[in-house]
C-alpha cells in the first residue's frame, strides 16, 4: 500500500491485538466490533478514497 | 353523489368548524374559469393566495368540508414562515406556535449527539416552529375568505379531468349531485393520493421505501423544553426509532416505526398503543404520567416525485405531485416553496404576459428540489431504518461507537428542510456579475434576510413584484435604468425598485433604505454604489450586478419574467 506501512514487529503486535479482541468481543459481537474498529481506523486515516482502496483490497479473494 | 363528513371531526384540543358544501344549484350558468385548483390542503391555499397577490381570480374545490385531522404536518421551517408571510398568516403562526432550534439524539439513555440549527440574528423567524397542521389550514382558509379573489367551494370533489390545448373539464361531485366546470388552468393539489395524478396515468419515480410509522397525538404534561428527540434502539422497540415532539396546547407528538411484519391495524389498538406509549415513557423516566389519545395514525415514508410538474393545462404542486418522508421535516415546508415557484408564473401566463414555456421553468426548480430531497432522505432513512444487513451493521456500529467516539454524532442528525437554491434555473441571468461576488445570495438562492431595525427585515419590504435592490448613494436612480423599469411596468411587469444606502429617499425607487451601517450592504458583498440584485417575485435572486446598466437589466428581466416577445 502507501508509504506508511507497519515495521515488522509493529504488524505482529497488531496481529496478536486483534486476534485478541475479536476473541474477546466473541462471535456474536466480532462484526460490530470489525465494523466499529472500520470507522475509527478510517477517521484517522482522514480520507475516504484511501478507505475506498482499502475496501477493494480486503474484497478480494474471500 | 358526493357527501363528506358533515359532523366535526373528534378533537380534545382542536374545535374543528364545519362549513356549508358549495351547491351548484345555487349558482346557476356555465362555469368558465381562468385558474382552477384542486384541493385546499395547505399548498392549494398558499397557491391560491399567491394568486390572488397577482390579482389573479381562483376556484378552489375542496373535497371536504372541514380541514384536516389530526397534526399532520407539525414542523414549520424558517423559510415557510417568509413564505407565510407573503401570504398573511405568519403573525398568525408565531403567536400561536412553540419556535426551537435544537434537537437531541439519545441511545441508551445518553445524548449522543445535539443539533444546533443556526439562528442568525438577521433572521425574522425561527429555524423551526411547531404548529398542529388543523391551525395552519384554519389561518389560511380565514385569509382565503377574506380574499375576494377566491371562491372557496368546500365538499367539491373533482372526479374526473380531460383536458385540451385551451384548458380541462372538470366532473365536480356535490352533496347534491354533479355539475361541469371548465378552466383555462388546472392546478392539482389534491395531496399524496392524488386523484388527478391517476386520471392522467401518471406514475411517480424513485425509491418506494417503505418504513411504517404510527404517529401518536397525546396529551401530557412533560417537563421538557420544545426541542426534537429522536431516540435510536430503544429496549422495548429494538432496532427501531422514535422521534418526539412538543405542540401547542399541551400535545405531543410520538412517532415510532412499526417492526417490519407487524400488522398496522393491531398496532393502531388501544391497548397497543398504550403499552408503547408508557414503555416510552418509562424509559425517558415519566413512568405514570397521566396521558389521553387525541389522534393516531399509520404513515409510511416514501421518496417518490412525478418527473414533470407540468402536463399540458394541468400542474402539479405539493404532495400530489411528489411524497416525500416527513422526517427532516419535508412535506408541507416542500410544497409551499412548490406554491410559491408556481404562483407567480402562472399569474404572468394567465395574465397573458408570458407565454406558456415560463411554466417549464417551476417544473424544473422543483423537480430538482424534489429530487435532491430524496438523496437526502435516503441517507437519512438509511440511518433510521437500515434497509440491509450492511446498513444495520453500520448504523449499529454507529450507536455503540457514539456513546465514548463524539466523531460519529453528525451522522445521527438527519438534513433538515431548506431552500433550494435554483442555481441552474432558466430564470437566471446569463450576462451578470454572480460570479464576482464573495458574499451574498447567489444565483437562484433565496435572500438572506436582513434586520434593518426594531421589527423591521428586508423581506419585510418584498411583495409580489420582481424587486430591483439598487445600492445607491445618489439621489436618483439613474435614467437609463429608470426608463427600462416604466417601460417593462408598462407592459404589465410588476417590478418594485427598492433604494439601499441613501439617507434621504431616492428618486426613482418605490421604497428606500437607508442602511446607515452598511450591514446589508456587506451581508450582500456589495462593494460600492451602482451595485443591484434582481430578486423574482418568489424573492429568489435571478440576477446581481457589481455594476447595473440597462441593457443588462432588461435582458435579465425578460429572461425570468418569460416575456413574450411581442410584448
Ligand atoms: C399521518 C400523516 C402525518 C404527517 N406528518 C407530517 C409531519 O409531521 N411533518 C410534515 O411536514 N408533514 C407531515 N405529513 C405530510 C403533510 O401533511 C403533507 O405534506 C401536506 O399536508 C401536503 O399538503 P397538500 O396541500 O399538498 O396535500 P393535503 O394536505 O393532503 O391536501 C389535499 C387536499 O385535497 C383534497 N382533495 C383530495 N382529492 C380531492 C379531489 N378529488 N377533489 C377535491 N379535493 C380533493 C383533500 O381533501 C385535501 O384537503 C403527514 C401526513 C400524514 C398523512
Amino acid at each position: 500500500m502507501g508509504p506508511n506501512t507497519l515495521s515488522i514487529p509493529g504488524l505482529e503486535q497488531v496481529y496478536d491485538a486483534l486476534a485478541t479482541a475479536i476473541d474477546a468481543a466473541g462471535p456474536e459481537k466480532t462484526e460490530l466490533f470489525l465494523v466499529k474498529l472500520a470507522l475509527l481506523n478510517a477517521n484517522a486515516l482522514a480520507d475516504p478514497a484511501v478507505f475506498q482502496v482499502h475496501i477493494d483490497a480486503a474484497l478480494k479473494d474471500l | 353523489m358526493h357527501q363528506p363528513h358533515a359532523e366535526p371531526r373528534r378533537s380534545i384540543y382542536y374545535r374543528y368548524q364545519v362549513f356549508d358544501a358549495w351547491l351548484p344549484s345555487m349558482h346557476p350558468g356555465p362555469q368558465r374559469h381562468a385558474v382552477v385548483i384542486a384541493g385546499a390542503g395547505p399548498i392549494g391555499l398558499v397557491a391560491a393566495l399567491e394568486l390572488a397577490r397577482h390579482g389573479v381570480k381562483c376556484v378552489l374545490l375542496e373535497s371536504e368540508r372541514q380541514v384536516s385531522e389530526g397534526s399532520r404536518a407539525i414542523v414549520f421551517t424558517r423559510r415557510s414562515m417568509e413564505i407565510l408571510q407573503q401570504v398573511g398568516v405568519a403573525h398568525r403562526v408565531t403567536q400561536n406556535g412553540l419556535p426551537w432550534r435544537f434537537g437531541n439524539s439519545v441511545y441508551r439513555g445518553q445524548r449522543v449527539f445535539r443539533m444546533e440549527a443556526p439562528h442568525d440574528p438577521d433572521d425574522r423567524f425561527f429555524p423551526m416552529i411547531n404548529l398542529q397542521q388543523q391551525y395552519l389550514e384554519e389561518y389560511l382558509v380565514d385569509a382565503v375568505r377574506a380574499n375576494p379573489l377566491i371562491e372557496l367551494r368546500w365538499g367539491n370533489r373533482v372526479n374526473a379531468v380531460t383536458q385540451d390545448g385551451q384548458g380541462a373539464t372538470l366532473d365536480v361531485d356535490t352533496p347534491e349531485g354533479p355539475y361541469t366546470l371548465q378552466t383555462n388552468w388546472l392546478v392539482a393539489a389534491d395531496g399524496a393520493r392524488s386523484g388527478i395524478r391517476s386520471m392522467l396515468d401518471l406514475k411517480l419515480e424513485g425509491a418506494s421505501y417503505e418504513g411504517r410509522f404510527i404517529i401518536a397525538d397525546i396529551r401530557i404534561d412533560l417537563p421538557l423544553p420544545t426541542e426534537r428527540l429522536a431516540f435510536f434502539d430503544p429496549d422495548w422497540n429494538p432496532g427501531n426509532t422514535i422521534l418526539m415532539h412538543r405542540e401547542p396546547h399541551g400535545i405531543w407528538r410520538v412517532d415510532y416505526q412499526l417492526p417490519p411484519g407487524e400488522d398496522a391495524e393491531a398496532a393502531l389498538k388501544p391497548e397497543s398503543l398504550k403499552a408503547r406509549i408508557d414503555a416510552q415513557l418509562a424509559m425517558i423516566g415519566h413512568a405514570g404520567v397521566p396521558w389521553a389519545m387525541d389522534w393516531c395514525s399509520v404513515y409510511s415514508a416514501r421518496a417518490l416525485t412525478l418527473p414533470d410538474y407540468v402536463h399540458g393545462r394541468v400542474l402539479f404542486t405539493g404532495d400530489a405531485a411528489h411524497l416525500l418522508p416527513i422526517f427532516g421535516v419535508r412535506g408541507a415546508n416542500t410544497g409551499f416553496q412548490d406554491a410559491q415557484a408556481l404562483a407567480w408564473r402562472l399569474a404572468f401566463v394567465v395574465k397573458g404576459l408570458a407565454a406558456a414555456p415560463l411554466l417549464a421553468g417551476y417544473s424544473s426548480e422543483r423537480v430538482g428540489a424534489a429530487r435532491e430531497i430524496i438523496d437526502e432522505a435516503g441517507k437519512s432513512t438509511r440511518f433510521m431504518t437500515p434497509p440491509t444487513r450492511g446498513f444495520r451493521l453500520l448504523r449499529d456500529a454507529v450507536l455503540s461507537l457514539s456513546l465514548s467516539e463524539p466523531f460519529v454524532g453528525p451522522l445521527y442528525h438527519w438534513r433538515t428542510s431548506r431552500p433550494h437554491e435554483y442555481r441552474d434555473s432558466p430564470a437566471n441571468s446569463a450576462g451578470d456579475d454572480n460570479a464576482l461576488f464573495q458574499a451574498g445570495p447567489g444565483h437562484g438562492a433565496p435572500p438572506q434576510n436582513v434586520r434593518l431595525g426594531a421589527d423591521d427585515h428586508l423581506l419585510d419590504h418584498l411583495d409580489h413584484c420582481f424587486a430591483l435592490l439598487y445600492f445607491t448613494e445618489d439621489a436618483a436612480v439613474p435614467d437609463a435604468l429608470t426608463e427600462v423599469v416604466n417601460e417593462l411596468r408598462a407592459k404589465g411587469l410588476p417590478l418594485r425598485v427598492i433604494a439601499v444606502g441613501s439617507a434621504q429617499p431616492v428618486a426613482g425607487a418605490d421604497d428606500t433604505l437607508a442602511d446607515a451601517d452598511g450591514h446589508l450592504r456587506v451581508r450582500y458583498g456589495v462593494l460600492a454604489s451602482g451595485a443591484a440584485y434582481l430578486l423574482r417575485p418568489d424573492q429568489h435572486v435571478c440576477a446581481r450586478w457589481m455594476g447595473l446598466d440597462a441593457t443588462r437589466l432588461r435582458a435579465a428581466l425578460v429572461n425570468a419574467a418569460g416575456l413574450n416577445k411581442e410584448v
